[in-house]
């Protein structure tokens, strides 16, 4: 304990010297107006901003490229809110309840709550790193490729189970997400499948790509055509901050979601994309009254908030104490610190301390730059809803369009957010949700490599999966609650998360 | 006639202004294949800045990253040959993709004038910490008596592990269960948790874990050993002087650039290697940067050919075996 407060000393001793605090609001300002622009998530934020940081020291270029990272993240919230798009598959539920608030008049409530929610995550991350980041790093070794494959199934099975409305067209839309991620080269032979022979889909589909097109140009497309629920929208502002009440209700949420996604954060194998979405459903599970969720309800957007930003707290676990990336995000920060000549990795800790801790503080300082930062601009960002559509949509699409190339600077990425709106829009008309897809998407791609990976290493014994405890435990989990719903006499009660207005 | 009269004056000043001195004008664009923050990217960057100071202009990097890396090598090798587009090519994309894409729409050793090898990264035989064989020696017959039951990581067909492990393989006669990844990270995650058996890899990605003691190191593939792992035992030294391989990273243009627009290009290169601020950021990585011999645009253009001519009959023959 007593090291832990002096190697905490340590750590706010480099973050807080001017120039660093300076390097660390900077980050955070920056990443939080890139990050804003839809389509433009952290890793194209990072990637671009990179060689501004040439001429700084390492412990400040780190400093501020993690400032960027979470204003990045925490910008692609204020974009799913206010307009409907998520950046990141991790802000995918806040758009659920979160948008909702926005068209209700209370958007500068949901951005303010998702504010608060972050900082309080982060804060709660940060002194978990730093007391227990070397030990926690044994979790991510006890995950292999079987655990990962059933944490996913667990993932699905609550997808199947809590969707909105008809059962049926949820699992059709699960299936549809996880045959779109089959698209491109299988990893396992290199042959290219349902790419029809066009190079561009070689590496299959991108997130953003799908994400911005059913949601963005799919959106635009709905209030294009129905215009009148966009100007009732406008009309209402409502109050600017969270009052009393609305924080008193999203406490609880809070602190649920800082556990559930500083937990899942901690897997290097993309546990984190689970960490919002879990916490979701945890919230809509023990809510009193299930139905207001998807409508508005602000642990909606409390809890996934704190989950999706403990979890990117925590992601730094496993890359500073074991040297591995766990998303890719991370491991641009890993390119950052090699073209500053720091190899990450168990040496970090002891070899140079005053980086290790300078950005361990860093992280809750540029947690609260976040707030303050955001605070006051949450005023800016609902004014932009008085914006008239005719001149809101075109902007929308410009920088869904600058935004996508900027990713991978190929122009066939934007034709395909053409392509998936309009895919989008007739999913809408016919009521269809486009959120369990985007799910089966993200989950898609990871289960598959998986569940070929823990069978190659069994030589094809699927028995692995019951075998090995946390596996066993967690598909266990998944077939009760499947189990739970299949039963008439419970369905009933079967809550609604992908609630689409 | 008016148009024709200006299209002509436009040409004429477009010859002007390609002309002799007047090269670089605005800034150079070097394509680098591969997502912003890996190995050759890093390289890139550190290549980039003394050759923006020597052209005068911004060398900027642009990732367009797909297919192993031949997305964006296709791409600008069908840039127009001014020298305002360049890239920064690898043992994959000019070595080993000719094996491993059927469609590829270049030759590496035909589409490119070459600049010159900017930095090798060396490859490092690693396995998990448990692995009972104390030298290079035993391990190979460790995993030569294992067959089918040890179990080998890689990231993916047609990245540097993969390539360079399917070599190891051949060279020493195994056939491992190859389990495969996306990316190193990944990889490296399953290797110290002991999931996977072994792997070979850049030294970048892997030299950290090495000295963390999380995985164990047996030889690293070049003649002398690395600074940065100097405990670490040469193939030669530990017996295996066969496998010798660095995933090398080097600059190419489109081909038929203009003569003095090529030298200007291969005299900058040339200063950025030499560079000892660059050379100290190589080395600290664990890369080697090129000998005089090895360096510059006929050493690269031979070096292409031999690896492209050594990588196809092993990748070729590991794809069929394993489909």
């Amino acid at each position: 304990m007593p090291d832990l407060l002096s190697n905490l000393g340590l750590g706010f001793a480099v973050a807080l010297s001017l120039q660093n605090v300076m390097l660390c609001f900077l980050g955070c300002l920056v990443g939080t107006l890139i990050g804003v622009l839809p389509g433009v998530g952290p890793i194209a934020t990072i990637a671009m901003l990179l060689p501004i940081t040439f001429g700084l020291d390492p412990v400040g270029a780190l400093i501020m490229l993690a400032g960027i990272y979470y204003g990045a993240q925490y910008g692609g919230s204020t974009t799913a809110i206010l307009v409907n798009i998520p950046g990141e598959a991790t802000s995918v539920v806040t758009t659920l309840d979160g948008h909702q608030m926005a068209r209700q008049g209370r958007a500068g409530i949901a951005l303010g709550t998702a504010a608060i929610a972050s900082f309080f995550a982060g804060t709660v991350a940060t002194l978990l790193i730093a007391a227990l980041g070397a030990p926690l790093t044994r979790l991510a070794l006890i995950f292999g490729p079987a655990e990962y494959f059933a944490l996913m199934v667990m993932g699905l099975a609550f997808a199947v189970v809590l969707a909105h409305g008809s059962v049926l067209k949820a699992v059709a839309m699960i299936l549809v997400g996880v045959l779109f991620a089959c698209i491109g080269t299988d990893l396992e032979t290199g042959e290219e499948r349902m790419t029809f022979g066009f190079t561009f889909l070689t590496d299959g589909v991108d997130f953003s790509v799908l994400a911005m097109g059913l949601f963005g140009v799919a959106e635009i497309l709905r209030n294009l055509d129905n215009t009148e629920t966009r100007e009732i929208a406008r009309a209402r502002i409502g109050r600017l901050l969270p009052g009393l009440a609305d924080l008193r209700q999203a406490t609880p949420a809070t602190l649920r979601g800082t556990a559930i996604g500083a937990l899942l954060g901690i897997l290097p194998g993309n546990g984190a994309v689970l960490g919002p979405f879990a916490a979701y459903t945890v919230e809509k599970r023990i809510a009193r009254d299930p139905s207001r969720f998807g409508r508005g309800a602000i642990e909606g957007v409390a809890g996934p908030e704190s989950a999706n930003n403990a979890g990117a707290q925590t992601a730094f676990i496993p890359l500073l104490t074991l040297g591995i990336p766990p998303n890719a995000v991370m491991a641009l920060m890993v390119g950052a610190m090699t073209i500053h000549g720091i190899v990450p990795g168990p040496g970090v800790m002891t070899k140079s301390p005053e980086l290790f801790w300078g950005m361990i503080a860093s992280m809750w300082v540029g947690n609260l730059m976040l707030l303050v930062i955001n605070l006051p601009l949450v005023g800016v960002w609902v004014r932009l809803l008085k914006v008239p559509y005719r001149l809101m949509f075109p902007a929308i699409l410009m920088f869904c369009s600058i935004g996508i190339y900027s990713i991978n600077s190929l122009p066939t990425d934007v034709m395909l957010i053409a392509a998936f709106g309009v895919f989008g829009y007739v999913l809408i008309k016919f009521g269809f949700e486009p959120a369990p897809l985007l799910l089966g998407f993200v989950l898609g791609k990871l289960m598959e490599e998986y569940l070929r990976r823990a069978l190659t290493l069994s030589r094809g014994d699927a028995m692995v999966f019951l075998e090995r405890p946390v596996s066993a435990v967690l598909f266990l989990v998944a077939f009760t609650i499947l189990a739970l719903a299949l039963l008439p006499s419970l369905r009933k009660s079967r809550d609604e998360v992908f609630t689409e207005a | 006639m008016r148009t024709a009269l200006a299209i002509s004056l436009l040409s004429v000043l477009a010859a002007f202004g390609a002309a002799a001195d007047t090269y670089p004008q605005r800034p150079i664009t070097m394509v680098v294949p591969f997502a912003a923050g890996g190995p050759t990217d890093v390289i890139a960057r550190i290549v980039a800045e003394p050759m923006s100071r020597v052209l005068g202009q911004q060398v900027v990097i642009e990732n367009v990253t797909g297919a192993g890396g031949t997305t964006g090598i296709t791409r600008a090798s069908q840039a127009s040959p001014d020298g305002y587009t360049i890239m920064m090519g690898h043992m994959g994309t000019h070595g080993a993709a000719p094996a491993l894409f059927k469609g590829l729409k270049y030759d590496p050793a035909k589409s490119f004038d070459p600049i010159g090898l900017a930095a090798g990264t060396p490859i490092v035989i690693v396995a998990k910490k448990g692995m009972a064989a104390p030298d290079l020696k035993s391990f190979v017959e460790a995993v030569k008596a294992g067959g089918a039951s040890i179990n080998q990581a890689h990231a993916g067909v047609g990245s540097v592990s993969h390539s360079t492990g399917v070599l190891f393989d051949s060279l020493i006669g195994a056939k491992p269960t190859l389990v495969v990844y996306r990316g190193t990270g990944p990889a490296l995650n399953d290797l110290m948790a002991g999931q996977v058996d072994f792997m070979t890899d850049q030294i970048v990605n892997v030299a950290p874990q090495i000295s963390g003691g999380t995985i164990k190191a047996y030889a690293i593939a070049t003649p002398e050993r690395s600074p940065s792992l100097p405990d670490v035992p040469t193939t030669k030294e530990a017996g295996l002087p066969d496998y010798q391989v660095s995933a090398w990273n080097a600059v190419f243009a489109p081909k038929g650039l203009p003569a003095d627009v090529r030298a200007k290009l291969v005299a900058a290169l040339d200063t950025a290697i030499k560079d000892p601020n660059a050379r100290k950021r190589i080395l600290d990585l664990g890369g080697t940067v090129p000998k005089d011999a090895e360096a510059g645009p006929d050493a690269l253009q031979k070096l292409v050919e031999s690896e492209v001519a050594r990588w196809t009959p092993v990748l070729r023959s590991a794809v069929e075996a394993n489909p």
